[in-house]
């Protein structure tokens, strides 16, 4: 069964527990850079959250010229380190520019939703956040529509916050 | 080395290069980092001349350092410092910003400024790689329009990560305010030591910091993960009060039941309007809660947005400090009238309680009739938020009577009273050259020692009491260790916990004796830079003292009639210099330089004697 990252931006505090619980969790050292969840804190106060979400039709993985990328039975990308070149195809493919070429790293980085269970989640949760959830995975496209430039969301979120036009 | 990388980066404006500077393991171990370490460094650069160096000459160097917990413990705090144009000393200030993960994660422990620019700049670290630009275009600016605009320029000009961290100054710093703090992310301040003019004398509007590389490696990683899980949980469970109202619980706590919140320039310490607390800023101010810095499960603060004439006052909380200086101490006790002068003090860059403080001197002189209308230009009147603005905006720019104010509280009473020719002194609530955090110690209830500002090594700082036990958590030693470690006072659960940590972190295994003697180490290296002072500025055991207005009774509220002893003061202070290891003119002793292994300082001695 698909799982998903449900995000509330308005409850995010913009602490970045989540991006040292994935760091420590898949690389055992705190490495912000190699986290695969990031919050653009932009604007003081008003973070926008950043992960791969899990597209529908994965284009990503289609434009792998390497086949380095699968999914998971939790409906997450896989990335084969071994086959990886770092070539970047697969930034450009996705919408969202979501995978990453880490300095230090063998193949780009993707959420993989920690097999399961995600750590990002369980670190929001217990710090009673909850700007993170755990959801099935919505059908369709829909999930899609996160993945907005956190430039634009900031200024978006900015305006709303102060009441403008 | 665990915990740190031993190296630090070095960047010469005047000549635009930059070098990485080894620091031993050894110093790291006897300092640890952030204020003890900037402590050592400017000691051992400057040792007997440090009575020369003028803080806003190029000489004197701004230091950002990180200290071995930074990104393992909870929390986040860049240490600021340099030689202060307050105290003349060193002042070790901390601000929550992500330029001191960044550091860490680019293979430095800290970034040493040194020289000026000609033309206003801006400092890019990417990686260890230094660029200094032009920041022509940026300079003037403050607050959230700087944030913007940087945002852009960072990209534009040097093409930079969306998550790039910087600090700055606002136009307070780059008129050299000596009030003016290094500013981060809108509403964070290193306010203490006025460090924004440091940097502002180097014609530094901002310095933003990125890496891509881990935290050093730490001795102990798994015990320490285990560690770090139930820290957190441990400091969240503790600090529910702090994650629901902020510091901003402290306009109805230390203001109406421990009668210890600056109220008109220390007038009173005692106030009783409700809609003066956390509930009133949550009811007409609150956006946003709750809001935190890097990896810090406590969020003290809150989004706070308020709109008058016409313009919206975008700020945090705002926090106690603030919402009492720029609120309380000068009369203002509407939660608006709070926000609009405390944005407007992020805006120019100005530390609220500095800038606060001198404010509430300025209006009370208004009051008593020692300054005028014409010196002035308008009327001062409390609580009223237009002249308090026009007030705030005239230091930030030196204009008019704010030319005088500029200096900050101990100068302008001192630069006053020699024009009027009147003792002012006894209106300046301040130690050393530092105005007092907004914590006052008549009611004995908030902060209970007489000595806490007296004899503190960075005079009125709040955050950097002096107290008994000495090798406490009341007592100095114990903040110095927070400001080198470098941690928040907020996610810190004790001194056992800490010291657990550093030890998983660096593998020193020190135990709690050499653990604080770290601090003591700290504050008496720190004292004798003190002592020594100037240029413009010297102290003495004289000073040891609290503001004279903390003698007088308190007017109002439930300690009415509460006040310092003079005996009791003048008893702790030798009970205190006793114990330190200092002599009775407040000389830290050969001896004691000897027991805490600063031998090689002992010459400086022979400037006090
Ligand atoms: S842990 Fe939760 S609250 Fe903290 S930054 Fe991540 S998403 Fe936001
Ligand atoms: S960067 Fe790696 S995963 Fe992405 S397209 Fe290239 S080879 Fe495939
Ligand atoms: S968000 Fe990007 S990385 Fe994730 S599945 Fe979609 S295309 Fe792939
Ligand atoms: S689910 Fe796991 S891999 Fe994905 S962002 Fe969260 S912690 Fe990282």
């Amino acid at each position: 069964m698909p799982i998903w990252i449900l995000r509330d931006f308005s409850k995010c505090s913009s602490c970045k527990l989540c991006e040292i619980a994935c760091s420590l969790k898949h690389e055992g050292v705190v490495w912000p850079e190699a986290s695969r969840i990031r919050i653009y804190e932009l604007i003081p106060g008003l973070p926008v959250i950043s992960t791969c979400v899990q597209c529908d039709d994965y284009p990503c993985v289609s434009s792998c010229p390497f086949q380095a990328l699968s999914t998971g039975e939790h409906g997450q990308v896989l990335v084969d380190e071994n086959k990886c070149t770092l070539c970047g195809t697969c930034v450009y493919a996705c919408p969202g520019k979501i995978p990453r070429i880490v300095r230090g790293k063998l193949g780009v980085i993707i959420c993989d939703l920690c097999n399961g269970e995600p750590e990002c989640v369980k670190i929001c949760g217990e710090m009673g956040y909850h700007a993170l959830q755990l959801v099935n995975k919505p059908d369709g496209e829909i999930v899609k529509n996160y993945l907005v430039s956190p430039e634009d969301a900031s200024l978006k979120l900015l305006a709303k916050a102060i009441g403008e036009e | 080395m665990k915990g740190v990388w031993g190296r630090l980066l070095e960047v010469d404006l005047t000549a635009g290069t930059s070098r990485s500077i080894e620091i031993p393991e050894k110093v790291y171990r006897m300092f640890l980092g952030g204020r003890g370490l900037a402590t050592y460094l400017l000691a051992r650069e400057f040792r007997e001349k440090w009575r020369f160096l003028d803080p806003l000459s190029p000489d004197n160097p701004l230091l950002l350092l990180t200290g071995p917990l930074t990104g393992y413990y909870p929390g986040v705090k860049l240490s600021v410092s340099g030689k202060s144009p307050q105290s003349n000393s060193i002042i070790g200030s901390v601000v929550s910003s992500e330029v001191a993960i960044e550091l860490k994660a680019s293979g430095f422990d800290g970034l040493v400024l040194k020289g000026s620019c000609e033309k206003p700049c801006y400092v890019f670290v990417e990686n260890g790689n230094v660029e200094i630009r032009d920041a022509s275009s940026i300079w003037g600016l403050g607050g959230l329009k700087l944030i913007k605009q940087f945002n852009s320029l960072l990209k534009e000009d040097v093409k930079a990560d969306p998550k790039t961290p910087f600090v700055y100054i606002g136009p307070a710093g780059e008129n050299k305010v000596r009030t003016a703090a290094v500013m981060a992310k809108l509403a964070h301040a290193a306010g203490y030591g006025g460090y924004g003019a440091v940097m502002g004398a180097k014609r530094v509007k901002a310095v933003a910091v990125k890496g891509y590389g881990s935290l050093p490696p730490v001795d102990d990683p798994e015990s320490l993960n285990t560690l770090f899980r139930s820290a957190l949980g441990n400091i969240k469970e503790r600090m529910k009060r702090f994650r629901q109202w902020g510091t901003t619980e402290g306009t109805w706590h230390t203001g109406y039941y421990l009668s210890s919140m600056p109220v008109k320039n220390w007038s009173e310490e005692w106030h009783d309007v409700k809609d003066f607390s956390h509930v009133g800023f949550e009811l007409e101010t609150w956006v946003k809660n709750p809001w935190a810095d890097w990896g810090c499960p406590v969020a003290c603060m809150k989004l706070s947005i308020a709109k008058w004439k016409g313009e919206v006052f975008i700020t945090d909380n705002p926090d106690y400090e603030m919402a009492a200086y720029l609120g309380s101490n000068l009369g203002v006790f509407t939660p608006k009238g709070a926000v609009v002068l405390s944005s407007l003090a992020d805006e120019l860059g100005l530390c609220g309680i500095q800038t606060g403080n001198v404010m509430g001197f300025a209006v009370e002189l208004y009051e008593k009739g020692i300054l005028t209308r014409d010196e002035v230009g308008y009327e001062l009147k409390w609580g009223d938020v237009e002249c308090l603005a026009r007030l705030m905006k005239d230091i930030a720019y030196r204009r008019g009577i704010g030319e005088v104010l500029a200096e900050g509280t101990f100068r302008a009473a001192r630069l006053l009273s020699e024009k009027k020719g009147v003792d002012l002194t006894k209106y300046a609530i301040q130690v050393k050259g530092i105005a007092v955090g907004a914590h006052g110690v008549r009611s004995g209830k908030d902060y209970p020692q007489p000595i806490s500002y007296a004899l503190s090594v960075q005079g009125g700082d709040h955050t950097s009491v002096a107290g008994f036990p000495v090798n406490s958590t009341e007592s100095e030693a114990w903040y110095s260790i927070l400001d080198s470690g470098v941690v928040c006072m907020f996610t810190v659960l004790d001194d056992s916990s800490l010291l657990e940590y550093l030890n998983k972190v660096t593998g020193w295994g020190l135990d709690p004796g050499e653990f604080y003697d770290i601090g003591r180490r700290i504050i008496t290296l720190q004292r004798i830079l003190l002592l020594i002072g100037g240029p413009d500025a010297e102290w003495s055991a004289r000073d040891d003292d609290n503001p004279p207005r903390f003698y007088e009774p308190l007017p109002t509220g439930p300690y009415k009639g509460s006040a310092l002893k003079r005996e009791e003061v003048d008893e702790l202070k030798k009970k205190y210099y006793a114990e330190m290891g200092w002599d009775e003119k407040g000389i830290p002793s050969e001896e004691t330089l000897k027991r805490v292994g600063l031998e090689e300082f002992t010459p400086m001695l022979n400037m006090l004697y």
